[in-house]
């Protein structure tokens, strides 16, 4: 199936959860985007006046996997160790999507053409949604490299953004997928470290509290986000039921021939409408909460690898201390360890500032982004809110003045 | 005024004079006499009852504005009348047939019907239960409450009690206000009892509750959980509309068996109904029975009414059965809503107490509170989804399924009348036989035979003329009544899901300068 999404055309991405300052001297969005059978090319159009690019205005063609590279190359450039990663953005999933659209294909007898009609259309929009969300969610993480001005200086990020021709970022091979894996118990050990379960002696109030907050926040944040999409999708079937539901109302008025008649029929419509407003309550609260919850589920675990990797640059200064006494009392290659323990002070402070400033910017951006969010939940709430009662109340009135 | 006419000899008293006859009152008058002259009047008691219908100018002239029940009698009844409008003029007119006038229509209609004589205590039964009804008035002045569900008793043999409670002003009743406690294979003997005295003669009578073994039984066990107090509230509640219902028909009001269930102190142990007595699986033997006879009956529908109507009840089962099941979904899923909710809400707490942002913390503390409030008004919702909008279509599911019910015993009601014209016939034939045969004493049994079927035909004819006519009036009555329960509880469910929107409108603006506040 073909879809396409003017995100960047509506002007603003739909993820709203992160505030960007636009600096104009480098603008990045997803200008296009087609969906097709087990893909999604994402259309990214550059405008820039900086000194990098060949030209001011141009765009590429780009798929989810050359996404993943660009954050990779990223999260393992030693450089960037002390910044806060911006989040990858989450694979294209339709697979759930274009199941039930398919389920719903293959018919059910006892639905009318209408309802038929109705499930389709909601399917359709559900599909919609989901592409324009991941949509997104690709742009926001390109949008944030942009706006940070040490990432966005990166050489990779300029391949990734002119480059006219396929990256050929192949599909993992076997090797870096055992390299993956071997990540992934030096995460552990990591965890060890940042647990505290190692014994290393933290020398910084303010990374200690830091790291207390952030195993927690992040866990407690994982949490309130299922739980939020758990609500999210109750929501949409509750609002699903109103179609059989306004479907037979129908039925029923068409039959009558008494009273019941427009009694009915009027009930018919209240509830297709309340269908379509309870509708946008799912949506809103998936935009707004879940949505939220979700993208600092992600950014608070970026914040936590910046703290493993500040701890394992603390643990290679004090081995390094350690290897320069021993080199002392031995008073053999002294000099060497003395560079290297110096190394390794020099980047651990590097880290521990460039750290500092991003948990703080951290902690602003999320207060920032919560804030606007929630303000936003509780207004489209109240709107619905009112919208509702307005329809509930005129069918009432339209009711009770029958004979 | 019937008294000054003089009745035109009717010789014969052949029901074909009627037929001879144009205007109406000329009608009215064959009517009377015929009603006089009737040669077989099986229950001379009813002849009273034709002076004060007939006769009397007693309460009629201020009748002329008829009440609800007959007029709507009277309107379904001109589609049918082939008789033109004059039969419409003693209503409206003021000359002094008035007086007799609210009794025409019915009279008139009587005769239409496929039946070709006129039984005179058919007519007098009618004309009285409408006076009947007339005095009572369209007011039913009785309210009754189930309420206080106690358990009697322990394990297996305990069962539950309810109170009744029966708020009156009518006089048949020698309080005001008296209650009694009544379990609930009690209220399965009421309906049993009306049921096998009303179904067969055409009323609909309502139904009452389902059984639930599994409900019953958890109850009795003595799980004090969430679900049994559920399961009590539910049959509590099906109860009471049970009763109400039950007292609101005209002819149910005035049964004594009703009357007693509602005010002696004690009651016979109702035990046929028992799910897995002996009586239980003779009825349901039996129901299997007439479901086959059923099947079989190839009625010859003279009357249109009855088809239409009979295929408008089936069309209102079918949607009612379908949108039942579409809103028993939507209490399912907004009871999940519900839990949901109070997931998130407790998952929000835990948040915002290790968010270190102090006004943030705070914030996501109102909103931990609001989803917790939203969770209460989700469930009483749902509630509210059951309780009034579920509840109601299924009762009248099974109220169509009596309904069904009395359309059948019409049916069968007329085979048996078939039975016996054919039985007449074969007798006939029999007797011919003896008559060419020339055996005196065998054709004076055939004579016999001949007069009893004659008078079983008769009354055959009789009963499915009485039975169409209950089902007329009894379809009428129920239509009205369900449009008013339909229409009330469609109205107080509207309230209830306005009432959830103002309470949310309530909360969110509450939150929201929580949400302002933060910096």
């Amino acid at each position: 199936m073909e879809t396409h999404a003017e995100a960047g055309k509506e002007g603003k991405p739909l993820c709203a959860s992160v505030d960007l300052q636009g600096d104009s001297s480098l603008q990045v969005e997803i200008s296009d985007a087609v969906s097709e059978r087990d893909k999604v090319k994402f259309t990214v159009q550059t405008k820039s006046c900086l000194p990098y690019f060949a030209r001011t205005e141009f765009s590429v063609v780009r798929q989810h996997e050359e996404f993943i590279w660009l954050h990779d190359a990223y999260v393992e450039n030693e450089e960037y160790a002390g910044l806060i990663i911006p989040p990858a953005p989450p694979r294209p999933d339709f697979e759930a999507s274009r199941e039930k659209l398919q389920k719903l294909g293959e018919g059910d007898s006892s639905v009318t053409r209408e309802e038929f009609a109705k499930m389709k259309q909601e399917l359709e929009a559900e599909y919609l949604a989901i592409f324009k969300k991941t949509v997104a969610m690709h742009e926001v993480f390109l949008q944030r490299l942009a706006a940070h001005p040490t990432l966005r200086r990166d050489h990779n990020f300029f391949v990734f953004l002119e480059y006219g021709q396929d990256l050929s970022v192949r599909g993992k091979n076997r090797k870096e997928l055992l390299g993956g894996f071997l990540r992934n118990i030096v995460k552990s050990a990591d965890e060890a470290l940042i647990t505290g379960m190692s014994g290393l002696k933290e020398v910084d109030d303010f990374f200690e509290h830091e790291r207390t907050f952030l195993l927690e926040y992040h866990t407690r944040i994982r949490d309130a986000c299922l739980r939020a999409d758990r609500v999210m999708r109750a929501h949409k079937c509750l609002a699903d039921d109103y179609i059989p539901i306004s479907a037979a109302l129908s039925s029923l008025g068409t039959q009558e021939v008494n009273q019941l008649r427009t009694s009915f029929l009027k009930l018919a419509e209240l509830f297709e409408r309340l269908r379509k407003l309870e509708g946008r309550v799912a949506s809103d609260e998936d935009l707004k909460l879940s949505d939220m919850l979700r993208y600092y589920m992600r950014d608070s675990q970026a914040a936590k690898d910046l703290l493993y990797r500040r701890l394992r640059a603390l643990a290679d200064y004090e081995n390094a201390n350690k290897a320069l006494d021993k080199a002392r009392t031995r008073n053999r290659e002294v000099r060497p360890a003395e560079s290297h323990q110096q190394l390794c002070c020099q980047r651990f402070e590097r880290l521990s500032d460039s750290a500092k400033q991003e948990l703080m910017d951290f902690k602003s951006r999320r207060v920032s982004s919560f804030r606007k969010n929630l303000i936003e939940l509780a207004e489209l709430e109240l709107k619905h809110a009112k919208a509702s009662t307005l329809i509930l109340r005129n069918t009432l009135v339209a009711l009770k003045g029958e004979p | 005024m019937a008294a000054e006419r003089e009745p035109p000899p009717l010789g014969d008293g052949k029901p074909t004079d009627f037929e001879d006859l144009e205007d109406g009152e000329d009608l009215f008058t064959s009517t009377v006499s015929t009603l006089e002259s009737s040669p077989s009047s099986p229950e001379p008691a009813s002849l009273p009852a034709e002076d004060i219908s007939a006769n009397s100018n007693g309460p009629k002239p201020t009748e002329v504005g008829l009440d609800d029940d007959r007029e709507d009698l009277f309107a379904e009844a001109t589609e049918e009348v082939s008789l033109d409008s004059p039969e419409r003029e003693p209503i409206l007119s003021s000359e002094p047939s008035p007086a007799v006038t609210p009794v025409t229509p019915t009279t008139l209609i009587a005769p239409r019907i496929e039946s070709k004589s006129m039984s005179a205590p058919v007519i007098f039964d009618r004309s009285r239960e409408e006076i009947e009804e007339e005095a009572n008035g369209d007011i039913f002045d009785i309210e009754i409450g189930v309420s206080d569900p106690e358990k009697v008793g322990d394990g297996m043999n305990a069962y539950m009690a309810y109170r009744v409670t029966t708020k009156t002003s009518l006089s048949m009743f020698s309080k005001s206000e008296f209650s009694v406690k009544r379990r609930f294979s009690d209220f399965l003997g009421l309906h049993s009892k009306l049921a096998s005295k009303y179904l067969h003669v055409g009323y609909i009578v309502p139904p009452a509750p389902e059984k639930s073994i599994v409900g019953m039984t958890k109850v009795k066990v003595g799980k004090e959980d969430s679900s049994s107090t559920e399961f009590v509230e539910k049959r509590r509640a099906a109860l009471e509309r049970y009763l109400q219902r039950t007292v609101k028909h005209p002819t149910l009001l005035q049964d004594p068996d009703l009357r007693q269930f509602l005010e002696s102190s004690e009651l016979p142990r109702a035990v046929n109904t028992q799910a897995l007595s002996g009586a239980g699986i003779l009825r349901m033997v039996n129901k299997a029975a007439d479901a086959v006879n059923k099947m079989t009956i190839k009625m010859n529908e003279s009357d249109a009414w009855f088809e239409e109507k009979q295929q408008q009840f089936e069309n209102l089962d079918q949607q009612l059965r379908k949108l039942h099941a579409s809103v028993e979904a939507l209490v399912c899923h907004r009871k999940e809503l519900s839990a949901n909710t109070a997931a998130f809400a407790k998952s929000a707490a835990m948040l915002g107490n290790s968010e270190d942002h102090t006004a943030l913390s705070r914030a996501l503390s109102q909103l931990a509170e609001v989803e917790e409030k939203i969770d209460q008004l989700h469930q009483e919702q749902a509630f509210a989804d059951f309780y009034m909008f579920s509840e109601l279509l299924s009762d009248y599911i099974r109220l169509i399924a009596a309904v069904k019910g009395v359309f059948d015993h019409r049916m069968k009601c007329w085979q048996k009348w078939e039975d016996a014209q054919i039985t007449l016939l074969k007798k006939r034939e029999a007797e011919a036989k003896m008559m060419v045969a020339n055996k005196p004493d065998k054709i004076q049994q055939a004579k016999n035979e001949i007069r009893e079927w004659e008078a079983k035909v008769q009354q055959g004819e009789r009963d499915f003329e009485q039975i169409s006519k209950t089902i007329r009036k009894e379809v009428g009555r129920f239509e009205k009544e369900r449009v008013k329960d339909f229409k009330t509880v469609i109205i107080k469910y509207l309230e209830s899901l306005v009432q959830t929107q103002q309470q949310l409108i309530k909360y969110w603006e509450a939150f929201l300068p929580e949400a302002k506040a933060i910096a």
